[in-house]
């Protein structure tokens, strides 16, 4: 805040003039203002808009009545003609009054250009020491300067009021714990085709085939037989299940895979991935089948199938990780143990290895 | 409907007062008495607002929120903000038998069972995408003007809250309807909040009620949407028009037009048909959009699952901005002591975005800190005027462009059949050098533009009348241009001396980074020319003008440009054509 | 999925004892002999082993002139000295292979690059029906499937309803990822890309799930068996079909789209709308009470 004020209550002006203001133009008039018969013209103008206006309100509803919605409605040039219908009657009804509206103020409404003067945003001299002066006054007489006991146990009482609402948070959910940690695939788990929930066999798929497969506690059976009433995933542990367990199934010629330990965890060429990036989590299986490399619509990070689904592209900054798979008694493609890795994207808790000191791990505690 | 114009000048307060007491009188005494409005009313009824369309641009995001207020109003009369599983029956055969969230499968009602309900949806969402575009180009439109100087910063500071409120508002809306691309959003999001360091994953279950998706985060989404975030897009809104009537409306230089004054339209009657015909106008656009442009056809992705995805995930164009960031990161995490860092999405959606808005806020305060200019301005800038401040919100946008690129990087790889590796490599590099190229292309234009002011002041304009003197020589005429365009021409600041109290260089003795800064800001700026030019250049003119008599008040004697004499009503090829 | 599946089989069969059942299974009867005679007539007849080694010859004249430069004399696929693939084999790839890619127009291939170009197929079908013989003829592989794969004709209007359904999950768990919700197609990656499916025949589409051309996966009948292939077709075709519901669809591409139609559309219209209500009218120089 400058001074300037103190001294006069206005607004500080350029002073560098280069050249005289000629002041305002002279008022043109326009023909509405000086013809009776295009005043006229105009008024109608108004009107007819107005008019339309009517005309669209009075269509809309017709069209509300008469025409059906949804997939048993009429169809125009290849759209939905109630949506058509209402939405250009209604936007019609708008139109038509704004524009009225506004060619009235254009062409009717008197059009000379006032001048009114600006003062400056701050308030006079006086209003501002009047101000100081009431609130001293009336810190003054409240005495809260004086009385430091009383404004600091004020200051820490309400400050802490916010403890409550802080706590009341609490309960909005459960605690992390460990649950971003495992999935809900077992060993010996079924891996089941993804909306069918069909078993797979390792001859099923050829060199090449891409299966978005699932485990098959999703679909409520283990083994094939339907699970007792209480272990069914329903409602939100479903949702939470399938958004961490989703898994790609991919057959490859053995010979195309690079890593050791994505060979020991595949069978036949047949290399199990998890589906969700280790990015932000969109769930990806866009594959090229001829490089084995897996591409996330999301952010395009890339990952090589045939190496331990290594980053190779894009802001991804971890390898995805892979199932180890096996074979049950009936022949069918089964997991052999949890991921051995969190799935999804990092977060704070998480611990980083390398695929193959993970795989050292994994055969200590499976005992292989 | 005329007016008196003697009455013009004076005063435009001076309310008629009625003789004997109308319909209209005695309204506004039984509400005067009760409210005492009529104190207010002197004051307002008649302020007067400047005319330009420029200053329109704010407007539509006014009405465009109405808009939202009014169609968002009716699709909660339908719409059921729960994730409970529901086997789908209603009309749309392709999704029948399906198990999907309430929410989505109140999302397809809407869309093809109540009538209109699809029109709703889309005017909305179309609303919504205009809301935040009209936003951007408002804040665009005052900053190049300098109608962020003082004394307005506070408001630059609200409209800065409105646009980070408003894409926040968007962002909820684009999730409730529970279907594959904004369930993918939401899951994107998820992803974010476990890239927090140290409370990501506290923060996330909390949102969510547990591990996502849960069966929370559309009815707390809902909350957020329909009720916390309008709340406050309200009163801010409403404080951003007190100070905006308090401050009165900036205006253009030209004669008459002084920073002392304001000239335009009384608000009653002109302003108030103008904005509220441009209300009708807003609401009449949207649903014309939402007639025949389809917007998120959610009956196509299905219902969110987590296991599903579709090409083309992009979230809304002004989240695209944080997406096309995350997609050209490199895939930088940091592992210690079991712990992970991850900065490929710490920094470009946390980070980046934080810092991003902290700067777009504190902008009018580092531009007064820079140039130490205290006055109040009401008088607009024209960008060229301001070349450095002008050239930085040109590369500040030329740098939201290139994440915006990055966030269609697939679309724009099958559209120009590119390699989307290719792109994102460019981009990456695009992203930082985009920005100074834009820098220093924009300053340098701004600088010969006001040469070229100056130019045209001193020496006038071509005509394009081409003369050959008695020696045989050619020349172009040059006109001096009108007195209003050169007076407008000449109201700016002459460089840094203009802006108010120095304390500068010699106050401490020593530069600062604030006197260096200074100096790059008013760089190369060229000034206005001085009295002595212009005096010269009068005198040089007048010289020419005499060799010329002969031809003056003939058609074509280049005036017709200037509005000295009109065009139609000229003879230009003389009396013998005819 | 499952109890979805299973409930909506109980609905077939409780519709099987409806009041309508009758005539629904006169419709099918109806459809099972079009669909009968489809299979006996004479082109698929006339296709015994004695013509098909007929045509494998000719077709084997056909592969000569056209396609061995870069597949080999004998189809056995060729490698450049530096050892870069020129032309795959194609023992084993089948008939249905040879008849997507030379039907689609994508081979012959004009010029290697990141993506085979679709473009106007220069063979007749007689031909490349010929050269498909050749092709399977040097080792077992996916045929080329009949209409009454791929094609709905002959169901019921509820059958294929369910049908559209199944195939709709299996379509967005599958194949939305890399050809977008609508089928619009998407961006892979170095410039490779999958193509649009709304233009694309449903033989093709067939084909394709069945064979995995180029990058494409392979969706045998192990992995998406014959009847859910037709399912998700039959998804594809009511896709095709379906109107515009909220208007034109601003090229199926999404919010990126959408977001400049925003920006170009509306917001430009709303612009042009306040540079006219600011603007100035037109003025006389007719002074006021001069006209009167």
């Amino acid at each position: 805040m400058s001074d300037s004020h103190e001294l006069e209550h206005s607004i500080e002006a350029h002073t560098d003039e280069l050249l005289p203001d000629p002041g305002l133009p002279e008022h043109h008039w326009r023909p509405t203002d000086v013809d009776p018969r295009a005043e006229r013209r105009a008024e109608r103008q108004v009107a007819t808009f107005f008019g339309l206006s009517v005309l669209c309100t009075v269509l809309f509803v017709v069209f509300y009545v008469t025409l059906r919605t949804g997939i048993n409605g009429q169809k125009i040039i290849g759209l939905g003609a109630s949506n058509v219908a209402l939405g250009l009657t209604l936007g019609g009804a708008f139109l038509f009054i704004g524009i009225g509206v506004i060619q009235w103020a254009r062409k009717l409404m008197a059009d000379v250009e006032l001048v009114e003067e600006r003062h400056p945003a701050s308030s006079s001299a006086e209003d501002r020491s009047a101000t100081l002066a009431a609130l001293q006054a009336g810190l003054e007489e409240s005495g809260i300067a004086r009385r430091p006991l009383i404004r600091n146990t004020l200051i820490g009482s309400v400050g802490l009021l916010i403890a409550p609402a802080v706590v009341m948070l609490r309960d909005l959910g459960p605690l992390p714990g460990d649950k971003l940690k495992h999935t809900v695939w077992t060993k010996n788990m079924r891996v089941v085709r993804d909306v069918v929930g069909t078993p797979i066999r390792p001859s099923d798929l050829e060199i090449g085939d891409l299966v978005n497969a699932e485990p098959e506690i999703i679909f409520g059976t283990s083994d094939g037989q339907p699970l007792p009433e209480g272990q069914v995933l329903e409602g939100a542990d479903l949702q939470v299940a399938k958004a961490k367990a989703a898994t790609v199934l991919l057959r490859m010629d053995p010979a195309d895979i690079v890593s050791d330990v994505t060979r020991n965890w595949s069978i036949d060429g047949i290399v199990a991935y998890s589906k969700i990036c280790t990015h932000v989590g969109c769930p990806i299986s866009l594959n090229e089948r001829t490089t084995h490399h897996l591409l996330c619509p999301c952010h395009q990070s890339t990952f090589d199938l045939a190496d331990s689904g290594k980053v190779i592209f894009g802001p991804a900054g971890r390898h995805l990780p892979q199932l180890p798979i096996g074979v049950d008694s009936e022949g069918y493609i089964v997991a052999l143990s949890d991921y051995p890795e969190p799935v999804g994207p990092s977060f704070w808790e998480r611990d980083t290895k390398s695929p193959s000191e993970i795989a050292d791990e994994w055969s200590k505690e499976n005992g292989q | 409907m005329s007016v008196d114009t003697s009455k013009v000048a004076t005063s435009n307060t001076s309310a008629a007062t009625a003789k004997q007491p109308t319909r209209i009188g005695k309204i506004t005494q039984w509400s005067d008495e009760r409210l005492g409005l009529a104190a207010m009313g002197k004051k307002n009824l008649r302020k007067i607002f400047p005319d330009h369309w420029s200053f329109m641009l704010g407007e539509i995001a006014l009405w465009s929120f109405v808009v939202l207020l009014i169609t968002g109003v009716f699709l909660t009369l339908w719409f059921k903000p729960s994730m409970a599983d529901v086997t789908y029956q209603g009309s749309y055969p392709n999704l029948r038998g399906i198990e999907m969230s309430q929410a989505y499968a109140s999302s397809l009602d809407i869309s093809f069972d109540v009538r209109g309900g699809l029109l709703l949806r889309q005017m909305h969402h179309w609303a919504a995408m205009l809301f935040i575009a009209a936003m951007m180009i408002h804040l665009l439109r005052v900053f190049f003007t300098g109608a962020h100087r003082k004394p307005r910063e506070l408001n630059w500071v609200i409209g800065s809250l409105l646009l980070i409120l408003g894409t926040l508002e968007g962002f909820t809306g684009y999730s409730l309807p529970d279907d594959l691309l904004s369930g993918t959003g939401v899951r994107a999001a998820d992803g974010f909040i476990q890239a927090i360091p140290i409370v990501g994953t506290y923060i996330g279950f909390f949102l969510f009620g547990g591990e996502f998706p849960g069966d929370s985060i559309i009815p707390r989404l809902y909350t957020i949407h329909v009720l916390l975030i309008p709340g406050l897009l309200l009163a801010l809104i409403a404080a951003h028009m007190l100070l905006l009537v308090y401050h009165k409306h900036t205006q253009w230089p030209g004669p008459g037009r002084k920073e002392t004054n304001v000239v335009g339209y009384p608000m009653l009657p002109v302003y108030a048909a103008k904005a509220g015909g441009f209300f009708f106008i807003t609401f009449g656009v949207t649903a014309v959009m939402g007639a025949v442009l389809s917007l998120n056809p959610v009956w196509k992705f299905g219902p969110y699952d987590p296991t599903k995805v579709t090409a083309g995930s992009q979230p809304d164009w002004y989240m695209g901005w944080p997406d096309g960031a995350l997609r050209i990161m490199p895939g930088w995490e940091s592992h210690f002591w079991g712990h992970t860092w991850s900065w490929n999405i710490f920094v470009p959606v946390i980070l980046m975005p934080t810092l991003s808005w902290i700067l777009l806020t504190i902008l009018p305060f580092l531009e007064a800190w820079i140039t130490g200019d205290k006055r109040e301005h009401h008088l607009l800038q024209r960008p060229r005027n301001a070349p450095t401040r002008t050239a930085f919100m040109v590369s500040l946008m030329t740098w939201y462009a290139m994440f915006w690129l990055a966030g269609g990087n697939d679309l724009i790889a099958i559209k120009l059949h590119s390699s989307i590796n290719n792109i994102t490599y460019a981009l990456r590099v695009l992203v930082f050098v985009g920005p100074a190229i834009a820098f220093f292309i924009t300053r340098r234009w701004c600088i010969a533009l006001q040469r070229h002011d100056n130019e045209t002041l001193l020496h006038g304009y071509e005509t394009g009348v081409i003369m050959r003197s008695p020696e045989g020589g050619y020349s172009e005429k040059h006109l001096a241009i009108n007195e209003a365009k050169a007076y407008a021409i000449t109201v700016r600041d002459r460089g840094p001396e203009g802006a108010g109290e120095d304390d500068g260089p010699t106050a401490k003795g020593k530069t600062t980074l604030r006197d260096r800064l200074r100096t790059l800001y008013y760089a190369d700026d060229v000034q206005k020319p001085t009295v002595e030019e212009l005096e010269e250049a009068h005198h040089h003119a007048e010289h020419e003008a005499h060799a010329l008599a002969g031809i003056e008040g003939h058609a074509a004697d280049g005036h017709q440009f200037d509005g000295h004499h009109l065009v139609e009503d000229e003879n230009l090829r003389g009396d013998h054509q005819h | 999925m499952v109890r979805l599946l299973n409930r909506s089989v109980g609905r077939l069969s409780r519709h099987r004892r409806g009041p309508l059942a009758g005539l629904v299974l006169l419709l099918l009867g109806l459809a099972l002999s079009g669909g009968l005679y489809a299979v006996f007539s004479p082109s698929s007849s006339a296709e015994t082993a004695q013509d098909q080694a007929a045509m494998a010859a000719k077709g084997r004249q056909l592969f000569l002139v056209s396609c061995a430069f870069c597949h080999g004399q004998n189809a056995e696929g060729l490698t450049s000295k530096d050892g870069k693939l020129i032309g795959p084999s194609l023992v084993g790839v089948g008939a249905a292979s040879v008849d997507f890619q030379v039907g689609t127009g994508r081979m012959p291939m004009v010029q290697p690059g990141a993506q085979v170009q679709k473009k106007k197929n220069i063979f007749s079908q007689t031909e490349i029906d010929e050269l498909a013989a050749y092709v399977a003829s040097l080792a077992p592989g996916p045929a080329i499937p009949s209409e009454k794969d791929y094609s709905t004709a002959g169901m019921t209007d509820a059958e294929k309803q369910e049908a559209i359904v199944r195939g709709g999950q299996i379509f967005l768990t599958n194949c939305t990822a890399c050809h977008n919700f609508t089928g619009e197609g998407g961006a892979m990656p170095r410039g490779g890309y999958a193509p649009k499916l709304l233009d694309t025949d449903p033989k093709y589409i067939y084909e394709a799930m069945l064979t995995g051309p180029q990058s494409m996966d392979t969706f045998s009948n192990g992995n998406i068996t014959p009847e859910e292939k037709k399912d998700v077709i039959a998804y594809i075709e009511s896709m095709k079909k379906q109107p515009g519901y909220g208007g034109f669809g601003l090229g199926g591409l999404g919010p990126v789209s959408e977001g400049l139609f925003a920006w170009v559309g509306g917001l430009g219209v709303m612009v042009a709308f306040a540079v006219w209500i600011a603007a100035h009218t037109t003025r006389t120089k007719k002074k006021k009470g001069t006209a009167q």
